[in-house]
């Protein structure tokens, strides 16, 4: 168990991409980290500048207390799952894990101790004599997991461990995953584009854009009240609603009525609201907006209600199972709903 | 159900005329394999005779009772000039260089592929066009100044100057290059931080996951090695180090050196021995073969 610190850290590419551009980050000991972004924003470049498999063009890295920018990766005590679970092929999966620890010199019979300990663990004692290609996709992460648990690392990294598994597994893993590391309370960075993994993973999410980090904070920080429009948009599905409109005060102006707002903003503004924070009504008064219906999707325990205010597009979700009403539409959001966001830089206001 | 019917009877008149069709694919087929079987057939035929029928009516289509004599001659007793070399020590000679020839391409080649793709080597892509280019220069090209070398260095008449100048090769190093560079890059990753340096990344990893490649390139090599002929006439005038393929041809410089008729059956019966290894591990390492080419477990 260790703390993590990223201070300052760039990273430029010989042919002059700027994949992270100063990234601050402190890790708390045991503390579940994801890195979340749309591809290319340089989540698994930090996470592999982090694991020393790329080196950072400036900044420190430290794990623990000791700083790492010069430290080779299989000095740093750390233990990586890859997206393809880079297993050795021709080993079998006692020697997968176990490889690691043969190099460290450490002697056989503490190698199989814990070799055994990790494979009882994730229920794999009875394939350790298989190799990878005998094996299931759920059975390879576990040996992958496996690989990274008995080297009783400081951090754990895990680079998009779950994309090539099927929706069924995944879900089933993350929270074997999630399990596996409150027990054994190793730190743990873990990189995925995949908004659900990170919402229900993590301790605390870190989303990128570009290079940047955008915003760092609880998954309920992030969901609630996103630090720009980017997080807004990227985290939650379907997505914030967004739309552009004039902040007069103590409320605002948007096409065929105004909201209230909770404190004073002034001028050109983004203004993004949750669609389960909005709810439909038949009645009409001082701030509602008049909201056009296109269609419903069914997803069971919930309804995502699509349509129009005026030209821009919104998403209401319905929790009750009664029909819409019927006439003229409306929709009302209470003040605290309503997250502004600079129109110009796109932060929070 | 009509028209599976109607379907049958317009295959009918087509089945005879593909029947027609097979007909001449098959002669063709099977006067190509007659084209390359009958010489073989004659050559087993003809080490069945002894030398003196040979010489008076030519190249024999059935067989006589002296194969098992000829065999023991072309094994045991030297028809050499000298009376030093055997068809025994030949055989062995043709196996040091085709084993040592196999193994030494592949062991270079597989290293020169390694430091080409896994090391972030100034010009590695040139390296690897340069050493791409020598397949414009064989050894029958560059063999002047390569004897040259070999001469100097007092390799002359010796297995490594036999062997040495022949392995740099080009084409295996290709192979491995194009093997090497679809390995995936996480398992390199993943053994950096198991710990395994460039050696042990190469010897623990790289190698075993390359076994049926290098089966495949060794099958290819070690025919290549042992059908060599130039080189070995050139490095080799000591009669201990003659190869099979050489010591065939030796047999027959009788008659011009002696004036004597040539032992054509023992020459035949060499020249099957000759044939043999590199048919057999042709046919044992077949699944290999095709395995290390078509597929590969990463």
């Amino acid at each position: 168990m260790a703390n993590v610190s990223v201070k300052d850290v760039e990273k430029i590419y010989p042919n002059g991409f700027h994949a992270i551009k100063g990234a601050n980050l402190e890790i708390e000991p045991g503390e579940f980290i994801v890195l979340v972004g749309p591809s290319g924003c340089g989540k698994s470049t930090l996470l592999r500048t982090i694991a020393g498999l790329e080196e950072a063009s400036s900044g420190e890295i430290s794990i623990g207390d000791r700083v790492v920018n010069d430290v080779d990766p299989a000095d740093r005590n750390i233990a990586m799952v890859f997206q393809n679970y880079a297993l050795y092929p021709h080993m079998t999966v006692y020697k997968n894990m176990a490889y690691g620890l043969k190099n460290r010199k450490l002697p056989k019979d503490q190698i199989d101790a814990q070799v055994q300990k990790a494979a009882l663990m994730l229920g794999l004692s009875e394939h350790l004599d298989r190799k990878p290609s005998q094996l299931s996709g759920g059975q390879r992460q576990r040996v992958a997991m496996g690989r990274a648990i008995v080297r009783s690392p400081d951090l754990f990294l895990f680079d998009e461990p779950l994309s090539n598994l099927d929706a069924k597994l995944r879900s089933q893993m993350r929270i074997e995953i999630r399990k596996l590391q409150r027990e054994l309370g190793v730190t743990s960075i873990y990189v995925t584009h995949d908004q659900v993994e990170a919402m229900t993973m993590a301790d605390r999410i870190v989303v990128l854009n570009g290079g940047k980090i955008e915003q760092i904070g609880t998954p309920a920080e992030i969901y609630n009240s996103p630090a720009s429009v980017f997080v807004a948009s990227f985290m939650g599905a379907p997505p914030m609603n967004l739309m552009d409109a004039v902040a007069d005060g103590d409320s605002i102006a948007l096409p065929g009525g105004s909201l209230p707002l909770d404190h004073e903003v002034h001028g050109p503004v983004t203004i993004g609201i949750r669609p389960e924070k909005a709810v439909i009504t038949d009645q009409a008064n001082g701030v509602t907006l008049p909201f056009t219906h296109d269609f419903t999707e069914e997803l069971g325990a919930i309804r995502l209600v699509h349509g129009h205010l005026r030209d821009t597009p919104f998403v209401v979700h319905r929790h009750d199972d009664a029909p819409l009403p019927e006439g003229p539409l409306y929709v009302s959001v209470s003040g605290e709903n309503v997250n502004i966001f600079d129109q110009a830089t796109g932060q929070k206001r | 159900m009509t028209k599976t019917e109607t379907n049958k009877g317009q295959n009918a008149p087509r089945k005879r005329r593909i029947k027609l069709e097979h007909l001449l694919d098959h002669s063709i087929l099977i006067l190509g394999s007659l084209f390359m079987l009958v010489p073989v057939y004659l050559i087993i035929a003809t080490s069945s005779f002894d030398r003196i029928t040979v010489a008076r009516k030519g190249l024999q289509y059935t067989f006589s009772d002296q194969m098992a004599e000829n065999f023991r001659m072309a094994m045991f007793e030297s028809t050499s000039f000298t009376g030093t070399v055997d068809g025994f020590t030949m055989l062995m000679n043709s196996l040091i260089l085709g084993i040592g020839f196999a193994i030494g391409k592949i062991a270079i080649s597989m290293m020169a592929a390694y430091a080409i793709v896994y090391f972030r080597l100034r010009f590695a892509t040139f390296a690897f066009w340069l050493i791409f280019t020598t397949l414009l220069l064989p050894l029958e090209v560059r063999i002047l100044p390569t004897y040259e070398i070999v001469q100097g260095l007092g390799m002359i008449n010796t297995y490594s100057g036999l062997i040495i100048p022949l392995i740099a090769s080009a084409t295996g190093t290709f192979f491995f290059r194009q093997f090497f560079r679809s390995v995936p890059e996480e398992l390199v990753e993943a053994a950096r931080i198991d710990g395994a340096g460039p050696v042990k990344f190469f010897i623990d990893i790289l190698v075993p996951l390359s076994k049926t490649m290098i089966a495949a390139i060794f099958i290819i090599m070690f025919v290549v090695g042992w059908n060599q002929y130039l080189w070995p006439t050139l490095i080799t005038t000591d009669e201990g180090l003659f190869t099979l393929v050489r010591g065939i041809k030796q047999i027959m410089l009788v008659i011009a050196d002696n004036n004597k008729i040539p032992e054509f059956g023992v020459a035949m019966a060499l020249a099957i021995i000759a044939m043999l290894p590199p048919v057999l591990i042709v046919l044992f390492f077949q699944s290999w073969f095709v395995k290390g080419l078509v597929e590969s477990d990463k």
